[in-house]
């Protein structure tokens, strides 16, 4: 039999990860408030689903979208043939004022210098063929979102050197940090391409500030490398502070027109449209741009699905009456994790974005070691029925976070899974007590002899 | 500082084929706003047949208005399904399709069938499985132009052609296939599989059982992959009808050998047959379970968006509609491709014979001043720029004989190709006429050149 492709057969799409693993396991018993109540509830899966209806609802009314009709007149026939990589025009223009919007309009992006891609995945992939080559290395702080290791690394043969970012200031990225890293990379005889952030990130659900923006804006500049901005839950951020986009930064900075900064965008995370798969490349530099759009010819959007977001986010009513309420319901969400959490007497990092909570469960763990935490996540699989993501799968240097989701289900099956949790962690604490009661007693009856032996030594010796 | 991929231009798409898209897209052809504006004769995309779907469309407006066969929304589920295995549905109703294509002489199974964003996707993707940076593939030429992007660029895999002439219609023969494999090996380029296009772009030809049965044979000779482009297999309009790689593989001295079906893998699409490519729908079939779960996973970088393969599942269910769009398809292509050829038998011009795609191969040696590809460009040139028509020079399909071009005949409506072939038939006769008059001026110099030879001598012996 021929060989096939050493990518084909190695593992290095990193699918192998608990991350995956633990949608496999949910998969085989999936939670159903009728049929399965049950099974395991997803709190791995960071996706929207709380403001469908508002879709739906322009849906109904806008019936020429779906229907692919202008004025009461089919366009089946154009869009069937519409296949170029350019992208469709109207979409384009509409998707850039929508991501203006989002940044409270500080910012303004030109529809020529968007690259439609299939989802983000395709756009980050795109984005590491255009800028680095095989064994080229980016920096990418941790914690990161597991599937970039399949996303930046598999086909492109690039490396991922982590900037190690930890729980003592809150995750934030450090001066040191990234100059470490990159030290790092040379060691390692790795060429450094760029940084990759998420901002907002995944799966802190924190917004950079303003000295951290800066302070990658100042390194990438030093050593003449790219700076990705991974932005796609740039609409889920429902508190303040409010977001700072990179172009903001570089705008405030004077290098607006900067050509080693690119912006990643999806509708996957805002829209909660991951089944359309939308995603596109922002950047400043044409030739960036020139080569995106011939390598989008391998995952273009269907035109199907561009004509209908087209005249979805052409509706500036909509546009605004979704953000507003969507990120509404988002902190109500995130504040009834948190505080179903907290009854459980355990603490979230403190977020103002994102579909996710980073939770502190160090607490729980037996030894302060990632094999401990691999204990507890079978626990909370096996036992609480709980998808959650070990902090180890998105490469956390700490053991004993969690990256637990809360907007893909509904508000009762949240309760629920709080619920679950409460009673978990119940139990530890009370085998806890019981184990430590166990300790003592034994540690109390162990000295009760010790004395009693010494005391009738004494009495031997005495008589 | 950007990577060499992104600053070379080894996306080859500074080929002429692509050019000429790019000066016909300055200057397009339009009926009424622009009737002395260049045809594109170089999109191979069929027009034809649109009415039939959009008819379909308006009998089921459920299948757009994402609601399911009861009336109720599946907007919700379908915006979520993101799940790179494809939507079932979708699946089953493909594999179905492609059996019919195929006559039912073989039997797909939609558990080995993975989707891509076209098949531009589909076969980098099996690139990418199948090779590492640097490995071979050998690819028939002539063959489609994009090739030199889709399985080289972002893979680092190299092509070596197995040439092909017209000394026998271009088919491939045993020999020219040795010699492409010993060439990669001089060049000391591991070969991991040939790629076919069946029916082929730009020939318009379907393969013999004993063309397939060979290049089988070869390659579990080799130990190397098969990969079989049938893109253009709801195509073919004519005899002799349409065998797949896999009704090939079918036979039973092949089968003894048990792996031969794990190195087999087909590439398909609905832009071809459905003249859908805007939706972007690609697949990849193989029996290898490893292959099927690594492009599985790599479609992650090119999925098919769900709106979509709900939309073409719920049309593709409906047999009566399939079967009514095969037929009527096919006999609506047919009838266009007699039109060019007979129109361009008027100007002198033959094609090879053919009997499916959306093309036709174009023999224009005999336009040629001389047997170059530097006239084949030159004569291009004038095509696209004095004649106004965009055709594809044999040359950006990598073609060893300068002269042939691939004309499209299914993107434009009936009076817009005879237009062309109008076009076609003024510029042969002022070519006709300028070589006469050309043909005359050169006698006469010649004659004049004699005369003048003649009085000198007289004048010579005059004056001894």
């Amino acid at each position: 039999m021929g060989l096939l492709s050493r990518k084909a057969t190695c593992n290095s799409h990193g699918q192998d990860s608990s991350y995956f693993l633990g949608w496999l396991e949910y998969e085989k018993n999936p939670y159903h408030h009728l049929h399965n109540p049950n099974g395991i509830i997803q709190m791995g899966l960071a996706e929207n689903q709380l403001s469908f209806d508002l879709l739906e609802t322009w849906l109904a009314k806008n019936p020429e979208a779906v229907g692919c009709k202008r004025d009461g007149q089919s366009i089946f026939r154009e869009l069937a043939l519409f296949q170029d990589y350019h992208g469709l025009s109207a979409f384009k223009k509409a998707l850039v004022v929508f991501m203006a919007e989002i940044r409270g309009n500080k910012v303004s992006f030109d529809p020529n210098n968007i690259v439609l891609t299939a989802g983000a995945t395709s756009a980050n992939e795109t984005l590491m063929f255009c800028l680095a080559e095989h064994g080229d290395a980016f920096l990418l702080p941790t914690p990161y979102y597991p599937g970039f290791d399949r996303d930046l690394k598999w086909r492109t043969g690039v490396e991922i050197v982590p900037i190690h970012c930890t729980s003592f200031n809150c995750f934030r990225i450090t001066a040191s940090a990234i100059e470490e890293a990159y030290q790092q990379a040379q060691k390692k005889n790795l060429t450094v391409k760029g940084i990759l952030i998420t901002n907002p990130s995944n799966p802190l659900g924190t917004t950079m500030t303003r000295p951290e923006l800066n302070l990658l804006i100042n390194f990438i500049t030093e050593k003449q490398i790219h700076l990705i901005s991974d932005e796609i839950y740039s609409g889920t951020v429902f508190n303040s502070p409010s977001f700072i986009s990179i172009m903001e930064a570089l705008k405030d900075m004077n290098m607006e027109k900067n050509n080693r900064v690119h912006i990643v965008y999806s509708l996957s995370k805002d829209l909660g449209l991951p089944g359309f798969r939308v995603g596109a490349i922002y950047s400043n530099d044409p030739t960036v741009v020139s080569a995106a759009v011939k390598m989008s010819s391998f995952g273009l959007v269907s035109s199907q699905t561009q004509f209908l977001l087209s005249v979805m986010l052409s509706d500036k009513k909509f546009r605004n009456h979704y953000i507003v309420k969507n990120q509404n319901r988002l902190l109500k969400r995130q504040r009834k994790l948190v505080s179903g959490l907290e009854k459980s007497g355990i603490r979230c990092l403190e977020s103002n974005a994102g579909l996710f909570c980073w939770v502190d469960m160090r607490h729980l763990l037996s030894s302060d070691t990632f094999e401990a935490e691999m204990e507890l996540w079978e626990r909370i699989i096996y036992d609480v029925k709980l998808n959650i993501s070990p902090g180890s799968s998105c490469h956390c240097n700490e053991p004993g976070w969690f990256r637990v989701c809360f907007a893909n289900m509904s508000e009762d099956t949240l309760e629920l899974a709080m619920q679950r949790l409460k009673s978990f962690v119940g139990s530890i604490k009370k085998h806890n007590h019981q184990e430590s009661e166990k300790l003592r007693k034994e540690s109390h009856i162990g000295q009760w002899i010790f004395r009693l032996s010494f005391q009738s030594f004494n009495e031997q010796d005495q008589r | 500082m950007l990577s060499s991929k992104a600053s070379s231009n080894s996306h080859g798409q500074d080929s002429l084929y692509f050019l000429g898209w790019q000066v016909y897209e300055k200057n397009p052809f339009h009926e009424v706003e622009n009737p002395s504006g260049i045809i594109q004769m170089g999109l191979a995309e069929n027009q034809l047949s649109f009415d039939l779907v959009e008819s379909w469309l308006r009998k089921n407006p459920d299948a757009m208005g994402l609601k399911n066969k009861d009336g109720e929304s599946v907007f919700r589920d379908l915006a979520l399904f993101q799940d790179y295995h494809g939507m079932p549905a979708f699946k089953n109703e493909l594999v179905e399709y492609m059996a019919k294509i195929r006559g039912n002489k073989v039997k797909f199974d939609p558990n080995n069938l993975v989707l891509a964003a076209g098949a531009t996707s589909a076969n980098e993707t099996l690139i990418f499985c199948l090779a590492d940076p640097g490995d071979a593939i050998l690819l028939p030429t002539p063959s489609y132009a994009g090739f030199d992007r889709d399985l080289k660029w972002r893979t680092g895999v190299e092509i070596v052609p197995i040439h092909c002439s017209s000394s026998n219609g271009f088919r491939i023969s045993m020999f020219a296939l040795e010699e492409a494999y010993e060439r990669a090996q001089k060049l000391n380029l591991k070969v991991k599989g040939v790629l076919i296009t069946n029916p082929s772009n730009p020939l318009g030809t379907t393969m013999t059982k004993d063309e397939l049965q060979s290049l089988i044979t070869f390659a579990i000779d080799k130990d190397i992959h098969l990969i079989s482009d049938e893109v253009f297999s709801g195509t073919v309009f004519d005899s002799p009808c349409f065998i797949s790689i896999m009704e090939a593989a079918m036979d039973s001295n092949l089968k003894r050998n048990t792996d031969v079906l794990s190195r087999i893998h087909i590439v398909y699409s609905l832009s071809k047959d459905l003249g859908l490519p805007g939706f972007r729908v690609g697949m990849i079939y193989s029996n290898n379970q490893t292959v099927v779960s690594a492009a599985t996973k790599m479609s992650s970088f090119g999925l098919v968006s769900s709106q979509t393969q709900y939309l073409l599942s719920y049309m593709l269910a409906n047999k009566k509609f399939t079967s009514n769009y095969m037929k009527r398809n096919q006999k609506r292509l047919k009838k266009r491709k007699e039109m060019l050829v007979s129109g361009l038998k008027k100007s002198g011009i033959n094609c090879l014979k053919s009997n499916a795609g959306l093309f036709c191969w174009v023999d224009m040696r005999h336009l040629l001043c001389s047997n170059t590809f530097e006239a084949e460009t030159d004569l291009w040139k004038k095509i696209l720029c004095e004649v106004g028509l965009n055709i594809s020079p044999g040359s950006s399909f990598h073609c060893s004989q300068p002269g042939w071009f691939r004309v499209c005949f299914a993107n434009m409506n009936q009076s817009t190709l005879q237009v062309a072939l109008r076009r076609i038939k003024d510029f042969v006769e002022r070519s006709r006429f300028n070589y006469q008059q050309n043909m005359a001026s050169l006698s006469r110099k010649l004659i004049g050149n004699w005369v003048r030879k003649l009085s000198s001598a007289d004048s010579e012996e005059q004056e001894r």
